[in-house]
């Protein structure tokens, strides 16, 4: 049974998604369970996977799709799905996120796509399948099919949100597929030199042929970083991505904003540690490393700021995600251990406070009708729970303890430090001390509310002229969400060490 | 002698229960006021509990969890930890005392949030006194500035919204900035060891310029110790209620911050090391300015209150200065001013918070011929001024000398006159205050003879402030548990 695990994590969310489309003529109200089922079922058995991979006996899940033996020689000749720690840990996430997710749609999509309900059900459902499928493949073709089903649903869901989000959603497509081109070439190139799409036997025909100085390997490489970049919005190339989860329905943006990117910075640790290996990547021949990481410590200065500039929450939380994601690229490329450690730490961590802070910003959103930073007018005093979620959240990215934030921070900055690179250390105290800035604005609104007398610069609309207008705490399928969310960040703070080690011990291999 | 010991816990702990009980009891003042009381009492029974095992030359340590490789969350009572828990926990019930008189007296609002806060704030002062570990030292910390943001800002105004967010860009930015990275580049020189054991853990393990940019680091990023550049907050911070800043701004967060560097330069450096490193010089020049500075700064002051802050930036710096000296009589000295100058500072923020509640004045220049309304109160705040100046009978007097040991041991000759120009800028701008209240005659106004009768403060905020004031007068006379501390650090 076990052994059968990873395929029925993917199995299971996709005959979710069939089931939901064939439900949604006759009963549209039942696709809700049918999803929260199908997606509790994945992750639990998500849950397990990680149980069983951690105990000692079994490191890594091998499981050859089809049955199909490799050959005498050692290669592969089907399709294999590989589930390690690493990989365990990150389907975990999106499993579970994409379940509470659900449980946080389950008024808002009647409210929000009206009609498409069964639609979205499926559409959600199988962005969980494509995801899963990235996370797991051990193939280099079969990933970037997954990549484009990710892609696919994700272009949709999104255009299903309000006017703006069809053009956002038209960019995201353009954008998208020039990424997901670039990744294509590159495995062409590979598959040129190697004969083979399996990871694992691309690396070793590398190894095996010397294949490492070989100009279309050096391309190969290029093209395939800059076609992950693309998709995990690595400034400069995240254009696409601040209005594209804006402008999304309010259940999308809470479930893409935490993974759709980590999923891809997971995939470029992948494709940095295993298809290539760490011999080539960080090798002194390349000019490449000292220029990602200043690259990165851009990605994380123009993303602060650029949230420090918006007045908009959601797009103020979007800029943010551009820079963690340099977080993650310049921990990745420091070239040691606790630095992709480090990165690898705060895909979860990332994933758990972007979810708590967008689920918090999507009902304040909701219930006060206005998205610019002014809507937190009093809300300590109006919306008490979801305030204290929102703190979490947002103590969590400015990075104090005993969130996770705070962790993943420490990993980075020593990865930094033992690297030596201390324009990246800079960077991210940089980071933190804007994102003290930006939160604590909002901090002291919600806290004082507005000051009387003072004039503010805000459009005419602003309806707070009356501070009691009624505001209400939302319903508890979205204010649960919002504490599984913070729970989680505190949760991962402290379990930071256990994580760690296992993480560690997993990277250690591919570095040795 | 390291012994396991539960105590530790439970006295950090025993404020943070209360909180909870506060918030219940909200709509019953005295209840509330009542739980604040026993825990404050609790607190202190706890820590003389443990005060003979501390005297026989004991260490009390607890630890839970390890929430990173080799750090756990790590309670260590050792002497300094001891002493400065002592002033803050004893403060802590003369000031709940007063904080009833003064809230009470001026019906101010939200006296629940208020309540709830400072018993936070006071766990985390004990957080910061007993961490074992560098870590758990940066977390109270962070607790501390974060809890007492609220207190900070009580009113809500305009002028406590712009005094909070001055507050928490100086303290949050700086540890972020400097202590955060400090810390990790020690955790990573030191080979994952971050505790403070007998020695120094950062002892022979760093370089002379690497040294000089983490101490600096260090005592810059403790910004709550007031030293310039980063002082500015705490005259800012005055627009808080007069209990907060009697309490936090002149005994808890404020020594927090010179306890921090306290511990960085006897607990992650070492004097013997920092010595063979040859950097405590810088420290010394940065607190030299400081001292001479503010206390210019304090003279222009026409608010009492802002007076009274820039008077703690420049005590401050002399407990930092007297740690930099590196010698075991500065260190001495520190430690002794960080108690003289609590108890000092107190009652003078006490006598103003009186004095305000009493009489609506805020400015020294209305205060001439006061003393004929206020006797009691404006003796004590000579009392207080003579300690902090320096002079005997007062306990200051003890801190002072041993400072200026500590200069002498140091060979620093130019610190020795630092110290004797800056002690008669003292008596320059505290003394004025007393003298002319008490000695002169208050301006004819002729409208109404209500000036002439004594109008004393409410009891709960007066009987405080006399405690306090003659506590500095015990101090002189018995010192001795001050300098039994002080040799467990220094021996």
């Amino acid at each position: 049974m076990t052994e059968h695990f990873p395929i029925l994590i993917l199995l299971v969310p996709l005959f979710g998604a069939l089931i939901v489309v064939l439900l949604g003529r006759e009963r549209p109200e039942q696709c809700w369970v049918t999803s929260l089922v199908s997606l509790g079922i994945s992750s639990i058995i998500s849950l397990f996977t990680i149980i069983v991979v951690f105990s000692d006996k079994v490191q890594t899940i091998r499981y050859r799709m089809g049955g199909w033996e490799p050959e005498a020689n050692g290669y592969e000749v089907g399709i294999e799905l590989r589930v390690d720690i690493l990989a365990a840990l990150v389907v975990f996430a999106v499993t579970f996120v994409g379940f509470v997710n659900t449980i946080y749609s389950k008024t808002r999509a009647e409210a929000e796509v009206q009609g498409k309900v069964p639609f979205f059900y499926a559409l959600i459902q199988l962005l969980i399948v494509g995801l899963c499928g990235i996370v797991m493949t051990n193939d280099a073709f079969n990933l970037y099919v997954l990549i484009e089903i990710t892609s696919l649903t994700s272009y949709a869901l999104i255009a299903m949100g309000n006017r703006r989000a069809v053009l956002s959603s038209f960019n995201y497509v353009i954008m998208g597929t020039i990424g997901a081109s670039f990744y294509l070439l590159g495995v062409g190139y590979l598959y040129i030199k190697t004969g083979t799409l399996n990871i694992d036997d691309i690396r070793m025909v590398l190894g095996n042929d010397n294949l490492w100085e070989h100009q279309s390997i050096v391309v190969a490489f290029i093209f395939i970083m800059l076609g992950v970049w693309t998709k995990m919005a690595f400034f400069p190339l995240h254009g696409w991505l601040p209005n594209a989860y804006a402008y999304a329905p309010s259940m999308t943006g809470t479930f893409m904003a935490p993974l759709m990117t980590k999923v891809m910075v997971y995939v470029m640790i992948r494709v940095m540690l295993w298809l290539f290996g760490y011999e080539f990547v960080y090798s002194g021949q390349h000019v490449w490393k000292e220029l990602i990481i200043w690259m990165s410590v851009l990605a994380i200065v123009a993303g602060s700021l650029l949230a420090l500039a918006r007045t908009d929450i959601k797009k103020m939380l979007t800029y943010l995600i551009v820079a963690e994601v340099g977080y993650m690229v310049g921990g990745a490329w420091l070239g040691n251990v606790t630095g992709q450690a480090g990165a690898f730490y705060h895909i979860l961590s990332d994933a758990a406070m972007t979810f708590c802070l967008f689920i918090a910003a999507s009902i304040i959103v909701l219930r006060v009708g206005d998205s610019r930073v002014n809507a937190f007018d009093n809300l300590f005093r109006k919306m008490p729970l979801t305030m204290i979620g929102f703190t979490v959240g947002a103590l969590s990215m400015i990075g104090l303890p005993p969130t996770c934030g705070f962790f993943s921070k420490w990993y980075l900055i020593s990865g930094g430090i033992e690297a030596g690179q201390w324009e990246y250390v800079c960077a991210l105290i940089f980071s933190s001390l804007v994102n003290a800035i930006i939160f604590f604005r909002i901090f002291e609104r919600a806290y004082f509310g507005k000051i009387a007398g003072v004039k503010e610069d805000l459009s005419p609309s602003d309806s707070d002229a009356n501070p009691d207008t009624g505001i209400k705490e939302v319903p508890w399928s979205m204010l649960v969400p919002l504490f599984i969310a913070s729970g989680f960040v505190l949760l991962l703070g402290i379990m930071n060490r256990t994580l760690f080690e296992w993480i560690q011990t997993a990277l250690e291999v591919m570095n040795t | 002698m390291i012994e396991f010991s539960i105590i530790p816990l439970f006295t950090w702990l025993v404020s943070l229960l209360a909180v909870p009980a506060i918030l219940l009891f909200r709509k019953r003042p005295d209840a509330r006021e009542g739980i604040t009381f026993l825990a404050a009492f609790l607190k202190l029974g706890m820590i003389f509990m443990m005060l003979p095992l501390i005297r026989e030359g004991k260490i009390l340590h607890f630890q839970f969890g390890e929430i990173l490789p080799g750090i756990p969350i790590e309670f260590r009572v050792d002497g300094l930890g001891m002493l400065f828990a002592l002033v803050a926990s004893s403060l802590w019930i003369l000031t709940t005392l007063y904080a009833v008189g003064y809230m009470r007296g001026l019906k101010e609002h939200d006296q629940t949030r208020f309540f709830a806060c400072f018993a936070i704030s006071l766990s985390a002062t004990i957080g910061v006194a007993f961490a074992g570990n560098l870590l758990t030292l940066y977390i109270f910390y962070e607790i501390l500035s974060l809890s007492t943001y609220p207190l900070v800002t009580h009113h809500g105004d305009k002028a406590a919204r712009t005094g909070g967010r001055t507050y928490l860009s100086h303290l949050l930015g700086t540890s972020i900035a400097f202590v955060l990275p400090a810390m990790i580049y020690c955790y990573w020189k030191s080979g994952a060891d971050i505790n403070f054991t007998d020695g120094a853990f950062l002892d022979g393990k760093i370089g002379s310029s690497d040294g000089l940019i983490v101490l600096l680091a260090f005592t810059l990023g403790f910004a709550k110790s007031g030293l310039m550049p980063f002082h500015s907050w705490l005259p800012n911070a005055m627009v808080a209620p007069t209990p907060v800043s009697a309490l936090l701004h002149a005994v808890a967060v404020v020594k927090v911050g010179v306890f921090c560097v306290l511990r960085v330069f006897t607990g992650v450096f070492g004097t013997d090391f920092l010595q063979k490193l040859d950097v405590g010089t810088v420290i010394t020049y940065i607190a030299a300015f400081t001292i001479i500075v503010s206390s210019l700064i304090a003279l222009t002051q026409d608010n009492l209150k802002r007076r009274l802050a820039f008077s703690t930036i420049g005590q401050l710096a002399y407990i930092v200065l007297g740690v930099s000296f590196l010698s075991s009589n500065g260190v001495t000295g520190s430690m002794m001013h960080i108690a003289m100058h609590a108890f000092g500072k107190i009652t003078l923020f006490f006598c103003a918070g009186a004095i305000f509640v009493a009489s609506g004045k805020k400015y020294i220049s209305q205060m001439v011929g006061l003393g004929r309304q206020m006797p009691i109160t404006m003796i004590a705040f000579l009392i207080g001024s003579l300690s902090i100046i320096g002079l005997p009978p007062f306990g200051g007097a003890w801190s002072k000398w041993y400072l200026f040991l500590g200069a002498l041991d140091a060979d620093q000759t130019a610190m020795a006159i630092v110290l004797v120009i800056s002690s008669l800028l003292n008596i320059a701008y505290l003394l004025p205050i007393p003298v002319n209240a008490l000695f002169r005659s208050p301006p004819q106004k002729g409208k109404k003879g209500s000036d002439a009768g004594i109008k004393e403060a409410p009891l709960a905020c007066l009987i405080p402030l006399c405690i306090t004031a003659l506590a500095g007068l015990l101090f002189f006379l018995f010192p001795g548990l001050g300098f039994e501390l002080a040799e467990l650090i220094t021996k």
